[in-house]
């Protein structure tokens, strides 16, 4: 069954098996993103937050309902069907980066490349451009280490983009960052939505999440609050300004 | 990805700690130098000892003197009690199994040509000694029957000899003076190397054994027949022990010796000497190339270890490369790769090693050393092997992560 929702949860529950007891890490939940949403994910630690972006990056399958991704059900998908729809669709955001260390940002951002199966030089020239596109084509040849944190996440986001996903998934990106570098990350995803690009954002920052476009509040496994922000955040004076 | 870009990424991560895969690396290094080195020194000892068998002649046994006990005090070998041409003549013509029985003398000589001189040994032979000993006349020829029978001033030199006094230049049908005694050059011997026992055999002159006894060893006034030793070569390996026993049986015979008496000779198995020096050294050679192998495995072992090392220092990685798109499959090929790569690595500089130690070692000693590139090839593939075998269970463990708790992971 083919959607035109992007990622769409059907009364989605989670159960973790924690020694001889069950922990439910999600109830019930029923979402859909469509096309060029930008929405963040806020909630306590252990509401289920974490969980559903497991759930929606495919990193794992719901115990309960069903998860389309695309308009294709993850479950009953074999690890390495995962592995492919994770390559071709998703791109992801981490706290922590996560760059290759000693490893060039070029490289760093054409590994998802690589697992596609793209060549080289191909990789290289794609890689190239989206390093452009996050405004750090004079960085190409430089480690993590020789970057600063937000830098280093444009590289992470850079590499999130390389393989046109669909959606951007994006895990406490600003969490590890100062607050004007934090700023500029989020205008960055700003821009990338307004470009087109979906994306989810896990915070517990209010601030960060006010930056989207809708805002989906967890607590205890449940989605309490799904409601759009009018008042937009952290955007640039000139919105009309080109980015690629 | 294909398995080139997998070895591509294996030699990135391997080259970004460099230090810590060249020490990986050094145990297989080791391991696979010290293999082949060991072999290598096997086989040129094992060659040597072939090469003495040959050299040796065929299923060959050596007649002397013995003890002769005379009212419990035993006299030094060869007193009283002579073995004689006739003895050897009578071996060779009672017992149909041996195909030489050569009765020789042996003694020193001064071999004079010119103003050059040279110490050397002397052999007094018939034409059934070169028959036993498998020399072989290089130039010229054997002695004609009549020579032996007569005792002809003719001589055959060893190639030691021949080199020493006359260089390249022709000796065939030349006069060398030995003990002031001109000989006319038949034949010269081809080379046959030292002994076991690091004597060379090629340091020698050969005349017949008449010749020998008359001009230049003498002999003994009591037995005008008597020579020192008696060389038997028998047709085939299997019937030694059965002429051996119809030897002693004939020459207790001949020599009057009774029953209750012990043999006035011996009889010794050269050949079964050598053998038993071969199997030894046979033996020897598995042991060291097992010791050898032992290293190879701890260096495997090594691996193993320091890829469960990287694999745990790599868990986020992995987890990462999960989130973009890597199989478990492609984990697994990437870290089984890296191990592989190393060892392989490790395998040709263990190679390129070992030449070096085993020409060094040739060139310093001079032992022989026979390196061998069957043993190369398998020592490498080997290695390989043991990159695979010791690999797979840390890039099973990588593959098989949890990718959401190898991106958690601290």
């Amino acid at each position: 069954m083919k959607t035109s929702e992007l990622v769409e949860f059907e009364r989605v529950g989670k159960v973790y098996q924690v020694g001889d007891s069950e922990v439910h890490a999600l109830a019930e939940v029923s979402i859909s993103i469509g096309v060029g949403d930008f929405i963040s994910v806020i909630g306590p630690s252990g509401s289920g937050k974490s969980t559903f972006m497991n759930l929606c990056g495919c990193l794992d399958t719901p115990s309960e309902g069903r998860v389309m991704i695309d308009g294709v059900d993850v479950a009953g998908m074999t690890d390495d069907e995962l592995a492919a729809l994770r390559n071709q669709k998703l791109g992801f955001v981490f706290q922590q980066f996560n760059l290759l260390p000693r490893t060039t940002s070029l490289d760093n951002v054409a590994l998802p490349l690589l697992y596609a199966g793209v060549k080289r030089r191909d990789r290289h020239h794609k890689a190239m451009e989206v390093l452009n596109l996050v405004g750090l084509s004079d960085r190409t040849d430089h480690h993590p280490a020789q970057l600063s944190g937000g830098q280093q996440q444009r590289v992470a986001i850079a590499r999130a983009l390389v393989n046109d996903p669909v959606l951007l998934l994006a895990d406490e990106p600003t969490g590890a960052l100062d607050t004007r570098t934090s700023a500029e990350i989020m205008m960055l995803f700003q821009q990338l939505n307004d470009k087109g690009i979906s994306i989810v954002l896990v915070t517990h920052e209010q601030d960060i999440a006010s930056a989207a476009r809708r805002r989906l509040t967890f607590r205890d496994g449940r989605v309490i609050e799904d409601k759009p922000i009018e008042q937009l955040r952290f955007l640039q004076p000139d919105r009309s300004v080109k980015i690629a | 990805m294909n398995v080139l870009e997998s070895m591509l990424v294996a030699i990135i991560a391997l080259r970004t700690n460099l230090m810590r895969s060249l020490l990986t690396m050094l145990g297989i290094i080791i391991g696979v130098a010290a293999v082949i080195t060991m072999v290598a020194m096997g086989s040129g000892a094992q060659k040597e000892v072939d090469q003495q068998i040959a050299a040796l002649g065929t299923n060959l046994f050596m007649v002397t003197r013995g003890y002769s006990r005379d009212h419990g005090a035993r006299r030094a070998a060869g007193t009283r009690v002579r073995l004689t041409e006739d003895d050897a003549r009578m071996l060779k013509e009672q017992i149909p199994e041996i195909v030489a029985a050569a009765p020789t003398m042996r003694g020193s000589v001064q071999a004079v040509i010119g103003n050059t001189n040279w110490a050397t040994t002397v052999q007094g032979i018939d034409n059934d000694y070169i028959v036993a000993r498998n020399w072989v006349v290089r130039e010229g020829r054997e002695f004609d029957p009549r020579e032996v029978r007569t005792g002809a001033k003719v001589v055959l030199l060893g190639h030691t000899v021949a080199e020493e006094l006359f260089g390249e230049s022709n000796v065939i049908g030349q006069t060398i003076r030995l003990n002031n005694v001109p000989f006319r050059i038949t034949g010269v011997l081809s080379q046959k190397g030292q002994t076991m026992n690091g004597q060379d055999q090629d340091d020698v002159v050969m005349v017949p054994l008449a010749t020998a006894r008359g001009r230049l060893i003498g002999h003994s006034q009591s037995v005008p027949k008597a020579v020192h030793v008696i060389m038997v070569s028998v047709a085939e390996a299997g019937m030694m022990d059965d002429v051996e026993q119809q030897m002693t049986q004939l020459l207790r015979q001949r020599h009057r010796i009774r029953a209750d008496q012990e043999d006035t000779f011996r009889i010794r198995n050269m050949s079964e000497m050598v053998e038993t020096r071969a199997e030894t050294s046979r033996v020897f050679n598995m042991l060291l190339a097992a010791v050898a192998s032992v290293s190879l495995v701890v260096g495997g072992i090594g691996i193993m270890n320091i890829m469960l090392v990287s694999v745990t220092e790599r868990t986020r990685e992995i987890g990462l490369r999960r989130a973009v798109g890597a199989r478990s499959r492609d984990i697994l090929t990437q870290f089984l790769v890296e191990a592989v790569t190393l060892c392989t690595l490790g395998g040709a500089v263990g190679v390129l090693l070992a030449v070096l130690i085993s020409y060094g070692t040739a060139e310093v000693t001079g032992w022989p050393v026979a390196l061998q590139w069957e043993v190369i090839v398998l020592a490498v593939v080997f290695s390989a092997a043991i990159g695979v075998f010791f690999g797979f269970y840390p890039a099973r463990k990588a593959a098989n992560q949890n990718p959401i708790e190898a991106l958690r992971y601290e």
